[in-house]
C-alpha cells in the first residue's frame, strides 16, 4: 500500500480547528463529522468537515471517506442550520474539504450510500437556495462523489494553492488502472486535456473556482496563513450575498467562457429551440 | 481514431436528412443530409485504425447503386461491413420518408 | 372483447430496455408529439473525446425530446447507454442541466412542463473527468430547484443501470421507477472489487450484485417508488401515473432523521446482504 493511501490526512481537521477555534466533535454525531458555529468577520458561521475516524463502525469509512454516517450527518448539520436561522439572516456555511473518496463497500451500496450522499447534496443546495452563503474551502483532496456530497453545491469554491489540493472524478491510482496509463502519463495528459488534470492550477482554468488562495501551504497553518484564509472567506461570503442563489456563476467567468465554451453553446441552442408553450 | 474522406458522383438531389444508429460497440452513427454540390461526400471517423481500403470497398459498393447528392458523416465504433451497409440503407430509407 | 384487447396488448408489447435513448423518449410521449431539441445535426459533440482520439457521437449521448404527455407539455431527457456507457461529459450533462432549468422557467411562466429523466449511466465520463463531475453537481442543483414546481420523474431501465454521481441525481428525483434489469448504486461492483477486494465484492457474481442493488431489491426495501416490467407501455403508464400522484411531501433525500435512525439501528456486522436489509426495512416480497 502506498504512503498516499495509508496516511490519514490531518489537513481537514487542522484547518477546521484553526478557522473555528473549536475541535468540532459533537456529543451525538459520529467522530468523523466536525461541526462548529464560530465567529468569522462580524458574524457567526457554521463550519463543517469530514475527517478520518479509525474507530468508525463502518470499516470502509475510517480514512476520511464520505460514507453512510458521514453523508447523512452532514445533511443533518446543514438542515439544522436552516432551522436555526428561520426568520433571521441565514448564516454562512463553510465546508472545509479534505475528502479522499466516498466509501467503497458492499454494505454502503446495499444500505444506499447514493441516497446518503444525495441527502447531503440536497441539504447543501437547499441551504444555498434559502440564502445561506455556502462556501467550500479546499485544503486537501476533493474527490469524486465525496466532493459532490461535501462542497460541490457551494455558491463559491476556494482552494489553497498547494500540490496536495486536488479535485478529480477518480483517484490517481485507480484512474491509471482504468485508463491503462501510468501515473506519469496521466499527469502529462492533464497538461493538454485540462479537465483530466489533478493539478489545482489546471482545475482553476475550468472557471469553476472562485479563487485560488496563493501563498498558503496547506500543511503550515501559521497565524498569517490562517488570517489570510479567514479574510478570503469573508470576502467570498460577501460576494455570495451580492449575487444569485444558483450555480450559474460557474459559467460566467472568463476562464469558463474559454474552456467551457461547448457548455455555453449547447445551452444557447437549447434555449433557442425550446418551444414557447 | 482514423478520419477518412470519400467523394462519389451524384445524380439525384435529395431534400431531407436522416440520422440512424449509435456510436456503440459494433455499431455506428450516420448523419445524412443534402450535399451542397452535385456530388456525394462521405466523412468517416472510425475507432478502428488502418481500415481505409475496406471502407473504400464498402462505400464503392453502396454508391454503385445509390446516386443521391448527399453529405454523409459516419461515426463508427467497430461496425462490420455488413452493419455499415445496413445502416447506410436505413439512412437512405429514412431520408426518403 | 377483453380477450381481444389483452391479445393486442400482448402482441404490441415491446421491450423498453432494448430501445435506444431516442426511441425510449418518444415511447413515453403522446404519439407523434415528440420533437428533438439540439439533435445530432446540431453537432454538439464532445471536444474532449476527439482530443483523445475517441470517436464522438453527435448528440454526445443525451437526447432531449420535447412533446406532450396526456396532452400536457413534457420534456424527456434520455441518456444513451450504448455510447461510452452513458457517461456524463461536458455537453451531455449540460443538456440535462439546461433542459431542467428551462422546465423550471416554463413553470415560472405558468407552463406546466413535465420533466422525465431516463438514466442509463456509469457516471462521470473519465475522459472529461472534472467537467463531468462539475456538470453532475449542476444536474443535482437543477433537479432540486425544479422539484418544488413539479415532480421530477426518473426511470432506470437497464442494462447499464445508474451509477456514480448520477445515482445521487436519481435519488434526488421525486419519483423513481426501475425495472428488474436495472441496478442503482453509487460505486459500480467492479470499482468496489478493485478498491476493496473480491471478498468485499465479487463483481462477476451477477446474482450477488442484483441482490444488493438490483431493481427488485431496491423496491423491496422501499428505496424506489415503482418496479415495472420491461415493457414500453408499462413504463409509459408508470411515468404518467407519477405525475397524477401528489408530489411527495418529503423526498427520501430530505428524510434525514428517519434515515439516521434507521442507520443507527443497523449492525454493520449483521447487515451484509439483501435479505438482511429486507428483514429490517422490507415491506414484504414484491410481486
Amino acid at each position: 500500500m502506498s504512503a498516499e493511501q495509508s496516511d490519514l490526512s490531518v489537513r481537514g481537521r487542522q484547518w477546521f480547528e484553526a478557522l473555528s477555534g473549536e475541535n468540532g466533535v459533537t456529543a451525538s454525531g459520529p467522530a468523523s463529522v466536525l461541526k462548529a458555529d464560530a465567529v468569522l468577520g462580524d458574524e457567526t458561521v457554521r463550519f463543517l468537515a469530514v475527517v478520518p475516524d479509525p474507530e468508525s463502525r463502518f470499516p470502509r469509512a475510517r480514512k476520511g471517506e464520505v460514507g453512510l454516517e458521514q453523508a447523512w450527518t452532514l445533511a443533518k448539520y446543514v438542515r439544522e442550520t436552516i432551522e436555526l436561522d428561520k426568520g433571521a439572516t441565514p448564516r454562512p456555511i463553510v465546508a472545509v474539504v479534505d475528502v479522499p473518496s466516498q466509501a467503497y463497500g458492499r454494505r454502503e451500496e446495499l444500505i444506499g450510500i447514493y441516497l446518503a450522499c444525495a441527502a447531503a447534496v440536497d441539504a447543501y443546495a437547499t441551504a444555498r437556495m434559502a440564502g445561506h452563503p455556502v462556501i467550500a474551502l479546499l485544503v486537501g483532496k476533493a474527490m469524486s462523489g465525496a466532493f459532490l456530497a461535501h462542497g460541490y453545491q457551494a455558491n463559491r469554491i476556494l482552494a489553497l494553492d498547494d500540490p496536495g489540493v486536488m479535485v478529480h472524478a477518480m483517484g490517481k491510482a485507480a484512474a491509471a488502472r482504468v485508463t491503462k496509463r501510468s501515473v506519469e502519463d496521466l499527469d502529462a495528459l492533464g497538461e493538454t486535456v485540462v479537465p483530466m488534470s489533478y493539478d489545482i492550477r489546471n482545475y482553476a482554468k475550468l472557471g469553476l473556482l472562485h479563487k485560488v488562495i496563493k501563498g498558503v501551504a496547506a500543511d503550515s497553518l501559521g497565524a498569517d496563513a490562517v488570517a489570510l484564509v479567514r479574510k478570503e472567506l469573508v470576502a467570498a461570503i460577501s460576494d455570495t450575498r451580492a449575487g444569485g442563489r444558483d450555480l450559474s456563476i460557474r459559467l460566467e467567468s472568463d476562464a469558463a467562457k474559454k474552456v467551457r465554451h461547448a457548455s455555453i453553446e449547447v445551452r444557447k441552442r437549447l434555449i433557442e429551440q425550446w418551444p414557447d408553450a | 481514431m482514423d478520419v477518412l474522406n470519400f467523394t462519389y458522383p451524384g445524380e439525384t438531389r435529395v431534400s431531407h436528412r436522416a440520422h440512424v444508429g449509435v456510436v456503440g460497440s459494433g455499431d455506428l452513427e450516420i448523419l445524412l443530409e443534402p450535399s451542397p454540390d452535385g456530388a456525394a461526400h462521405v466523412r468517416v471517423r472510425t475507432s478502428v485504425d488502418g481500415y481505409a481500403p475496406i471502407w473504400r470497398k464498402v462505400l464503392d459498393r453502396f454508391f454503385s447503386r445509390y446516386k443521391g447528392c448527399v453529405s454523409i458523416e459516419i461515426n463508427d465504433f467497430g461496425a462490420t461491413p455488413g452493419m455499415v451497409m445496413l445502416r447506410l440503407q436505413q439512412a437512405v430509407e429514412e431520408q426518403g420518408q | 372483447m377483453s380477450v381481444t384487447i389483452d391479445l393486442q396488448r400482448f402482441l404490441a408489447r415491446r421491450s423498453f430496455v432494448e430501445l435506444s435513448a431516442r426511441e425510449r423518449a418518444h415511447a413515453l410521449l403522446d404519439k407523434g408529439s415528440g420533437k428533438e431539441l439540439v439533435g445530432p445535426f446540431d453537432r454538439q459533440h464532445s471536444v474532449w473525446l476527439e482530443m483523445q482520439n475517441i470517436v464522438p457521437q453527435e448528440d454526445d449521448g443525451v437526447v432531449v425530446i420535447h412533446g406532450r404527455m396526456d396532452g400536457k407539455p413534457a420534456v424527456v431527457v434520455a441518456i444513451e447507454g450504448a455510447f461510452q456507457g452513458g457517461s456524463m461529459g461536458e455537453v451531455a450533462g449540460q443538456k440535462i442541466v439546461c433542459a431542467l432549468e428551462l422546465a423550471k422557467r416554463d413553470h415560472e411562466r405558468g407552463i406546466p412542463t413535465r420533466p422525465v429523466l431516463l438514466l442509463e449511466t456509469g457516471g462521470v465520463r473519465l475522459q472529461e473527468a472534472n467537467l463531468g463531475l462539475a456538470v453532475i453537481a449542476e444536474i443535482h442543483a437543477a433537479i432540486i430547484a425544479l422539484r418544488p414546481y413539479v415532480p421530477v420523474v426518473a426511470v432506470i431501465a437497464g442494462l447499464v443501470g445508474c451509477f456514480g454521481g448520477m445515482s445521487l441525481a436519481a435519488a434526488l428525483c421525486s419519483h423513481l421507477i426501475l425495472t428488474r434489469q436495472a441496478r442503482l448504486g453509487m460505486n459500480g461492483p467492479e470499482v468496489i472489487e478493485q478498491e476493496a477486494g473480491i471478498a468485499e465484492m465479487d463483481a462477476g457474481d451477477k446474482r450477488l450484485v442484483w441482490s444488493l442493488i438490483g431493481g427488485e431489491q431496491r423496491a423491496a426495501v422501499g428505496l424506489i417508488d415503482d418496479l415495472v416490467e420491461d415493457d414500453a407501455e408499462a413504463v409509459a403508464h408508470a411515468v404518467r401515473a407519477a405525475f397524477q400522484a401528489r408530489r411527495p411531501v418529503q423526498h427520501r433525500s430530505e428524510q434525514v432523521d428517519f434515515f439516521l435512525e434507521r442507520l443507527a439501528a443497523i449492525d454493520p456486522e449483521q447487515v451484509k446482504d439483501g435479505a438482511a436489509l429486507r428483514a429490517l426495512w422490507g415491506k414484504g416480497e414484491v410481486k
